[in-house]
């Protein structure tokens, strides 16, 4: 049964992994998630789950990978410095194709940075963030209700191309209130023949290891993990679109971004701009086909991030550099308002330039 | 008559270590202890990284490997997650007192319900012999050619004695795979290190003293015999903690 109530983004998204039959929780406090594990620390013994505060990142990380090989749903939070830090066990969990759900609240950086809403790690997400060559399924919520929703998908996701789903919100979408509709479904149920279970004495034993040591084998393991990779591009790109049948000037953001584009959209739109909004629900894989075919009838595309610009080069790979794209941005964990996207809007609009 | 037979928990696989490393002798005995206790079923081992990575080669067991140094953060996964599992996370000096330091401490802090194997041989040996935390005082290795030199580069960190301190842990020891009276005693060691888990006392780390022949350009034989005269003075044996026997006083 469904219920509707007002939760802030980051309690949604600790009861939607709940919903999601998630029971191990591993993590390290960090501003601004506090809430996650706050609310995991209550939840999870209600539950007959395990919450446990890890001595550092790195620590949760790899409890993750530990339960991930006992074939459990396992999760762990954090924001941008501590997801550098994560990085090592992400790497690894891809190396041993584990599942795993990941959040990143991204805060703005680099190094300690500040502790308000930013989105300048998008290359560390959809890249893979750590060494080798890997990718990981990046959902970004752009509402409360998507803070559960794509909470949900993500475990599912994870379970079933056996890699790592990582949300990649921010403090804004994060600590924001909003109404939010929980579905208490049942989970869906993924086989996992390969998890650590112990032999019994009565099957061969399982190893799972990122660990091969005869080039041709490795090799051979990174071609079917990117053939997985494939399948995973094909079959579950998310994107919104938002007065995109007529539209000359496109936006594309993504997140708390793609909130205020929408309204400078609608405001632009009032004012007789063909404007429209492209927003990317999954970075990786990223909505390429959708940006391509924009490209056939829009003018000019601007990239609304708050970071110095990282998304716009995924927007230019995938328009092939056939229209120009600007960057309209604020950074250091300051928002764009309506009106500073309406007026960027505006100028392109009469041939200007930003 | 049989003497020995091979445990069951070990596979047919030659090692790939060197001639004279106790590596070989200290599987054999976590083997023995899994035996033993009738837990094969239900172990779960952790290879580390460095020479004993390919230990889920050498044990009938479901292995993984983690990174370096956080095997006891992937065995309170694994623990956490199914704790019907008997667990054990095997790793070197460099893995468990340098770069996992943290993870074996706070494992040990919170009492988890796991096995440590801790093999110190004082030297950084699948990378060609660097400098370990745990090398000794004047040891030469690639990294302190003239000798450790401890205003250069500290000194050598005793793991059993700071783990001890803690409250947390139920068993820590230190033994030594370098004589037959010595390898009896790591013998019931790790035996009873396996057996407090199985019981619910939670953490057990055993420490093993262990030769690098190779590394410390010695002989197999000469390496026992340093392990005698250098090491084992500066890394004394015994039971450093044991709740139980601590509570059956």
């Amino acid at each position: 049964m469904a219920k509707t109530v007002l939760m802030k983004g980051n309690e949604a998204l600790a009861e939607a992994a709940i919903q999601a039959g998630c029971r191990h929780y591993f993590g390290y406090p960090i501003t601004p998630q506090t809430e996650i594990g706050a609310y995991l620390a209550k939840r999870m013994p209600e539950v007959g789950g395990v919450f446990l505060q890890a001595e550092s990142e790195i620590a949760a990380i790899h409890m993750v990978y530990g339960a991930s090989c006992a074939g459990k749903r396992a999760m762990t939070s954090s924001s941008s410095p501590g997801i550098s830090l994560k990085s090592e066990g992400l790497s690894y969990l891809a190396g041993s194709d584990l599942p795993a759900f990941v959040v990143n609240v991204q805060r703005a950086g680099p190094g300690l940075g500040g502790i308000q809403p930013a989105q300048a790690d998008y290359f560390q997400a959809t890249r893979g963030g750590g060494h080798g060559d890997f990718r990981n399924i990046v959902l970004a919520p752009a509402s409360v209700q998507e803070m559960a929703s794509l909470t949900l998908r993500g475990f599912d996701l994870a379970d079933r191309y056996n890699m790592t789903a990582m949300i990649l919100t921010d403090g804004t979408i994060g600590q924001m209130m909003e109404q939010v509709t929980l579905e208490s479904a049942e989970p869906t149920a993924f086989e996992k023949p390969w998890a650590l279970t112990g032999t019994r004495c009565e099957r061969e034993k399982h190893v799972i290891t990122s660990l091969y040591l005869a080039p041709d084998e490795l090799e051979q393991k990174n071609l079917s993990r990117f053939a997985r990779y494939a399948r995973v591009q094909r079959a579950e790109t998310m994107v919104e679109t938002y007065g995109m049948e007529d539209a000359e000037i496109c936006l594309v953001a993504y997140g708390i971004a793609a909130r205020v584009s929408k309204n400078a959209v609608a405001a632009a739109r009032a004012s007789g701009i063909r404007a429209g909004l492209i927003r990317p629900i999954t970075l990786w894989p990223f909505p390429a086909e959708a940006l391509a075919n924009a490209a056939e009838h829009v003018r000019q595309f601007l990239s609304v991030e708050l970071s110095m610009g990282q998304m716009i080069q995924d927007i230019e790979l995938a328009i092939r550099c056939r229209r120009p794209v600007s960057l309209v941005s604020r950074v250091g964990g300051m928002i764009p308002t309506p009106e500073q996207v309406l007026l960027a809007i505006e100028r392109v609009a009469r041939g200007e330039a930003i | 008559m049989i003497v020995a037979t091979r445990p069951h928990a070990l596979t047919t696989a030659p090692t790939h270590y060197c001639p004279g490393c106790t590596h070989g002798i200290i599987h054999r005995l976590v083997a023995e202890a899994i035996d033993a206790l009738g837990i094969e079923g239900r172990t779960i081992g952790i290879a580390p990284v460095g020479c004993s990575v390919l230990a889920y080669n050498y044990f009938n067991l479901d292995m993984t490997v983690a990174a370096h140094g956080r095997a006891p953060a992937v065995a309170t996964g694994l623990k956490r997650a199914n704790p019907e599992s008997i667990v054990f996370a095997y790793q070197g000096d460099g893995d468990l007192a340098s770069i996992g330091m943290a993870e074996a401490v706070h494992a040990a802090a919170r009492n988890e319900n796991i096995t440590v194997i801790f093999v110190n041989n004082a030297i950084y040996g699948m990378t060609g012999g660097q400098m370990a935390p745990t090398s000794l005082p004047g040891q030469v290795t690639q990294t302190s050619p003239a000798g450790r030199d401890e205003l250069l580069c500290g000194f050598p960190v005793k793991v059993c004695e700071m783990l001890a301190q803690l409250d947390g842990p139920e068993y820590i020891a230190r033994v030594a795979a370098n004589s037959v009276k010595n390898v009896l005693s790591a013998k019931k060691a790790i035996e009873k290190a396996f057996r407090n888990q199985v019981e619910g006392r939670g953490f057990s780390l055993v420490e093993v003293l262990s030769s690098c022949p190779t590394n410390w350009g010695m002989t197999p034989g000469d390496a026992l015999g340093w392990m005698d005269s250098t090491m084992i003075p500066y890394y004394p044996l015994g039971v450093y903690k044991d709740r139980s026997a601590k509570e059956a006083d």
